[in-house]
């Protein structure tokens, strides 16, 4: 096989075989078995739980577990607004970094917050030392806690009985923390010291160059920023460049290391669901239809990539390496490709090679896969969108079984068919109404004034597009498909950081977070006080091929019904014309 | 009777009354109750404005022709829901109407109550006449014109015309068999009996007011439903609106009629007009399986029955007992014992006694004995002794002064015993060995000499065991209920293949059976007639009271069976069954069709501006127009196609649920996405001639 081929093969079979024994951890964590970590972790959650005085063996329903999760939310928003405000004159700025414009902080502040990580400023110069450790690294550790942490309430919910009573919280989050996120990250942020990545809070360094020019390089504490930023899916790079930067990804090995880590968590949450609930052929089913969507979209991706660029092509250029331009020659065609599917389809969003430069192909399936935004997805929060997709599946399903519908026991009525039609339609509207007022705006290239201004001063909406036509409404609609999935990747190509991007983005974002989370949180809250019903065998059994097959349908069709005009006149539009 | 359905379906006074309803539901008061509809008709509306528009003299939005032809299949796409939702409910109430008519035309001998005439006096009036509360008069002959209750006296019935069972029945005034049912015939005495329902106001009226649009009620499961559905129209207002704006930055206009077709082609409009006939459908199923439904819920709900109560006498158990075998006592020759037996039930006229006669007289001709000269029996009697609850026994007494009875082994032997003759030990063990085999035993005694024991055998009904197999693999459990000891309905229990079994049942023990299973989260369906079963009627998920039943049975249950008939049951689970499947396949029909509509209508938006897009024109389709005018045809034309898949419902099969989906998918998820692909296409060519 070749070795890149090879190389991408490697990164995730190795990914499994460690998701299942961390996903059978995780469902000990949240079942509150005993395991080896509780003597390590066991003092230091105690010494937080008597701090803050939380019991943690207070039981919640889901209605508390919501206004809890929310509450905490909307704390850390104030304190990441404090900090991205004030990080001037507040300490560990050796680089002497300006605050943030208040647009850009709420922007920054927020996609933090919702483990997104969009980021509309570069590290290098956006943001303290303070700012990164405390503000957004602190984000990335609890908004990933938080996901993980309204996952087990479900898991909890969906256990074979009938109860109000669905654990605790604070329980659930901080152990996510503690006992999951953090030794993980632990792992791989030593594995980068030793590839070389910096960790050090002393400012930038200056380099003189061959040539004898002066050139500046920043530093920071950047392996335990790579760790969480992969690990809790959050995708925000220390640098502007992101995982491209040498310093942040210095080769092929933390290539394959961030890979990892940052499908390790959600492959893990699949069967943390199967260990818990006692379903492990279930998870197995699930994780199968995430893995089928996934192949789906990367092989073309990495097909196309590694063809190269047609146009190039026809020039009389050959193209050994494939479609290199916007990719780093240490990772090639194959492993960016891989990367850039893998980070859309799970919310991670970080980057080794510029999206703007990818072929079509890619560039839709990308987008497909923050439009499903389930083939795994984000870690808590992939499981979470998929269901909402498995509820609709199920209603559809057990009607053409002659029966009223069930989910692992439990009726699925109107109640639960209402929230997960109105989560199931929130994304798409996001979507494609941002998208909509960005293409009106820039049809009828409106004076934007206050709102948007480009390099040269003017004001005109057509001037945030870096190319016209098919490939300037891909960059538009990527924004927000990135916003609304919690992705955080760019397109780049637009220009994104000013007052219209940043504030429209940050509603999408909180919005397309917490809807999501509050939804299937709700619905498996409902179900959990249902009555329990056995198994009969008129029941649709949901561990089945069959049954996957049609949640992947649903899947698939719902994505296909909302997006094709769209990526009609986006991506497939400018394959048509480049073939 | 499936050729009698199929002939029916499109009825011509059915089809009048549906195409004159079809219009009448273009209100849009009417059409507000389905999202999606309504929907549609706002479409149309504005169609019909944009027609106006180009009227007065606007150039935008193409030909008066072409708009005014998309406004035209809009309103007929509206007009074949309506005629779908029509068309049910005219065959519901047309079925309900010829099943009144048949209760409504016997005469009754009307009771003038003392006092508003001198003397007690009857009054024959028609049936129909009769209020609540009327006292009429049976006598031996009459056929009783309608529900009631017996007040006075007491009769044997033959309820032979509803149950089909020959045997007749006893009716008295108190207690649970004080119901009389309209149709069945009095055999001798006279009651007096009380009208129990209001005209109008019965079961019936009840069900035809299910079928009835207007007053339907839409079951939570089609609320669950409707849901899912508006949820879908919501997207594709979203993706209409939207694609303003792409298309001005694409910079191709698109005129609203396009907008209007893409939307009405998006929406699932094949589900969404044909939802409540599938509904009434479904309740119009039940009625042609002579079971009135009280709610539609009870119909859906019997689709997931979990557990089926069934009495064991007349569903698992032909009813009657019949003769097996003889057991001649000690010092009895056993000619002799079968030749007494005989004789003691020549006149008897019980579906047993016959069976003892028919025996006996095989097996003495057999043995060459006496042969069979039934008239000579018949003349050596003298007097016929009926059986009674006092005495258990009946008999003859011989013209040569010899007695002869049969009975229950208990009160024989006390007779015997009384008597001071003996109860020999071999009677007594053939008895026991009998009963162990599920039997009844019963003794002959001639002049208070035990002769021997006749052997009664419940027969189990053909081809039970097929329908329970067949319940079994729907993942439905049986448990048959009887009042015979343990040992004798495990032996029956294993016979007929039920999974469980409640002997010795008391109405009490039924009810704690059900909550038993409730409890345990399954839902329970039970069959009842007798008062005593009301509250278990009402505590099962679906209650079906015997139309013979007492009114308190009637009442406390959420379905009538008009038959009587035990089995029905199965059927119902399956209606409800089929009126699930029917939503869900028809769901996904409709939702995979937008794959095709996107393919024909999307490359016709935006090729004018964009020439690479006729690439995803992979159908050919002629030009932009005839795209879009063979995608609202096709939208259109797949809705009265379906109406008698919707109607008549899609077929269960019981090969087990994965099965059922897998096959369920295949056909309707991948049919829906080829088929619109092939139909589009014919359209198109269709359309081409006409361009």
């Amino acid at each position: 096989m070749e070795p890149q081929i090879l190389g991408v093969v490697v990164m995730f079979i190795a990914t499994l075989l460690l998701a299942v024994p961390l996903g059978k951890y995780i469902a000990k964590v949240y079942a509150g078995q005993h395991i080896w970590t509780d003597r390590i972790f066991s003092p230091i959650e105690k010494l937080f739980f008597r701090i803050s005085r939380i019991d943690p063996t207070k039981e919640m329903n889901w209605k508390q577990h919501l206004t809890v999760l929310l509450t905490i939310n909307l704390i850390w928003f104030f304190w990441a607004m404090f900090c991205l405000l004030n990080q001037g004159w507040l300490p560990m700025n050796p680089d002497h970094n300006q605050n943030m414009t208040s647009d850009l902080a709420w922007n920054t502040a927020i996609s933090f917050l919702v483990n997104c990580n969009l980021q509309d400023y570069s590290g290098e110069t956006g943001v303290s030392y303070f700012t990164q450790i405390y503000g957004l690294m602190f984000l990335q550790f609890v908004s990933a806690g938080t996901g993980m942490a309204a996952a087990a309430v479900v898991f909890n919910a969906l256990r074979d009985r009938t109860t109000e009573q669905l654990g605790n919280f604070y329980n659930y989050f901080l152990k996510s923390c503690t006992r999951i996120l953090l030794p993980v990250c632990i792992l791989v942020a030593a594995i980068h010291l030793f590839e070389g990545t910096p960790m050090t809070f002393k400012g930038m360094d200056t380099v003189t160059t061959m040539q004898g020019d002066t050139m500046h390089v920043s530093r920071g504490p950047v392996a335990a920023f790579v760790a969480i930023k992969h690990v809790g899916t959050n995708g925000g790079g220390f640098y502007g460049a992101n995982s491209a930067h040498p310093l942040e990804n210095p080769n092929y090995l933390s290539n394959i290391v961030q890979m990892v880590a940052q499908i390790l968590i959600p492959f893990a949450m699949v069967f943390a669901f199967g260990f818990y609930t006692n379903k492990k052929r279930l998870a197995w089913v699930f994780w199968s239809v995430m893995t089928i969507g996934f192949l789906i979209l990367v092989v073309p991706a990495i097909y196309t990539e590694v063809q190269g660029n047609p146009n190039i092509a026809h020039m009389g250029i050959s193209q050994p390496g494939g479609n290199m331009e916007g990719k780093e020659v240490r990772f090639g065609a194959t492993a960016s490709a891989f990367w850039s599917i893998a980070t859309t389809v799970i919310s991670t969003g970080s980057v080794n090679g510029m999206h703007d430069s990818f072929m079509p192909v890619s560039g839709m399936n990308m987008l497909l896969g923050m439009m499903i935004n389930s083939f795994y997805g984000g870690v808590g929060v992939g499981f979470l969108n998929f269901f909402i997709y498995v509820i609709l599946a199920v209603f559809i399903g057990g009607l053409m079984v002659g029966r009223t519908p069930e989910f692992l026991g439990k009726k699925i009525e109107a109640k639960e068919m209402k929230i997960a039609m109105i989560i199931a339609l929130f994304h798409p509207f996001l979507i494609l109404v941002g998208t909509a007022v960005a293409s009106y705006l820039t049809a009828h290239d409106t004076n934007m004034g206050w709102w948007f201004a480009d390099a040269a001063g003017k004001h005109n909406a057509s001037g945030w597009l870096n190319n016209p036509s098919y490939h300037g409404f891909s960059e538009m609609l990527y924004q927000y498909t990135s916003c609304s999935a919690n992705n955080g990747s760019g397109f780049e190509g637009l220009a994104d950081n000013n007052p219209f991007w940043n504030i429209s983005a940050g509603i999408v974002l909180l919005f397309s977070r917490f809807l999501p989370i509050i939804g299937p949180v709700a619905i498996a809250g409902i179900l959990a006080q249902k009555k329990f019903i056995p198994v009969s065998s008129g029941t649709l059994k949901t561990d089945t091929g069959t049954f996957g097959m049609l949640v992947f349908a649903v899947k698939v069709i719902i994505a296909a019904l909302a997006f094709f005009p769209a990526l009609a006149l986006g991506p497939i539009a400018e394959w048509l014309k480049m073939h | 009777m499936k050729a009698d359905n199929k002939e029916s379906l499109f009825k011509k006074d059915l089809v009048a009354e549906a195409i004159k309803q079809s219009f009448i539901k273009l209100n849009p008061k009417y059409q507000y109750r389905n999202p999606v509809m309504f929907t549609v008709e706002i479409g149309t509306m504005v169609m019909m404005f944009v027609c106006a528009w180009i009227l007065s003299g606007e150039h935008s939005q193409g030909s008066f022709a072409y708009n005014f032809i998309i406004f035209f299949i809009l309103l007929v796409t509206l007009l074949f829901a309506n005629f779908a939702e029509a068309l049910a409910e005219a065959r519901g109430k047309a079925q309900a109407a010829s099943l009144r008519k048949t209760r409504e035309e016997t005469p009754a001998k009307k009771l003038i109550v003392p006092g508003e005439i001198f003397t007690s006096e009857t009054q024959v009036v028609a049936s129909s006449q009769l209020v609540k509360g009327d006292l009429f008069i049976c006598e031996t002959g009459d056929i009783v014109p309608t529900d009631g209750e017996i007040v006075e006296g007491i009769a044997t019935i033959d309820e032979s015309a509803i149950t089909g069972e020959s045997a007749p029945v006893i009716r008295e005034a108190g207690g649970d068999k004080s119901s009389v049912t309209g149709g069945t015939k009095v055999l001798s005495d006279k009651i007096i009996v009380k009208v129990t329902t209001e005209p109008g106001e019965s079961f019936l009226d009840k069900m035809i007011a299910l079928v009835e649009g207007a007053s339907r009620q839409k079951t939570p499961n089609e609320i669950a439903l409707t849901i899912l559905l508006a949820g879908f129209t919501l997207v594709f207002i979203i993706v209409c609106i939207t694609l303003y704006p792409f298309a001005l930055y694409a910079k191709t206009p698109i005129p609203i009629s396009a907008y209007i077709s893409l939307f009405v082609c998006l929406i699932p409009t094949t589900i969404g007009g044909l939802l409540s006939a599938i509904g009434i459908s479904g309740m119009d199923r039940a009625l042609r399986a002579n079971v009135i439904a009280k709610s539609g819920k009870a119909v859906e709900t019997a689709g997931d029955l979990d557990v089926l109560l069934l009495d064991k006498t007349g569903t698992i158990t032909i009813g009657n007992r019949k003769a097996t075998n003889f057991y001649n006592a000690p010092g009895v020759a056993l000619n002799e014992f079968i030749h007494a037996a005989v004789l003691s039930s020549v006149s008897d006229t019980t579906p047993e006694g016959k069976s003892i006669v028919e025996l006996g007289n095989k097996m003495l001709s057999e043995n060459a004995v006496f042969g069979a000269k039934l008239d000579k029996y018949q003349s050596a009697v003298l007097q016929q002794i009926d059986f009674t609850a006092e005495t258990r026994s009946s008999g003859v007494n011989l013209a040569n002064g010899v007695m002869i009875r049969k009975g229950a082994s208990d009160a024989i032997k006390a007779m015997v015993q009384k008597a001071g003759n003996l109860f020999d030990l071999e009677v007594t063990e053939a008895v026991n060995k009998i009963a162990g085999n599920g039997g009844t035993p019963l003794v002959v005694i001639e002049n208070d000499r035990v002769l021997g024991v006749v052997e009664l055998q419940d027969i189990i009904k053909t081809g039970i065991q097929e329908r329970f197999e067949r319940l079994r693999k729907m993942g439905v459990k049986t448990v048959m209920v009887t009042g015979d000891n343990p040992l004798t309905a495990k032996y029956i229990a294993g016979k007929a293949g039920v999974d469980d079994y409640i002997a010795e049942a008391k109405p009490e023990d039924k009810m704690a059976y059900i909550r038993k299973e409730q409890a345990a989260g399954k839902l329970v369906a039970m069959m009842g007639d007798g008062t005593n079963d009301a509250p278990a009627l009402a505590q099962a998920d679906v209650g079906v009271a015997m139309n013979s039943g007492t009114a308190a049975a009637k009442e406390a249950g959420n379905m009538v069976d008009l038959d009587n008939d035990p089995t029905k049951l199965i059927e119902i689970v399956e209606i409800g069954k089929q009126l699930l499947m029917t939503r869900g396949t028809l769901t996904t029909f409709s939702i995979a069709n937008d794959v095709a509509k996107y393919f024909a209508i999307v490359p016709a938006l935006f090729i004018a501006s964009i020439p690479a897009l006729q690439r995803i024109n992979v159908m050919n389709l002629h030009s932009p127009a005839s795209a879009i005018l063979s995608a609202i045809i096709f939208n259109a034309i797949i809705i009265p196609l379906l109406i008698p898949l919707a109607l008549k419902g899609v077929a269960y099969k019981p090969i087990g649920a994965s099965a059922l989906l897998r096959r369920n998918l295949l056909v309707y998820g991948l049919g829906g996405i080829l088929v619109p692909f092939i139909g589009i296409k014919l359209i198109d060519m269709v359309v081409m001639l006409f361009m």
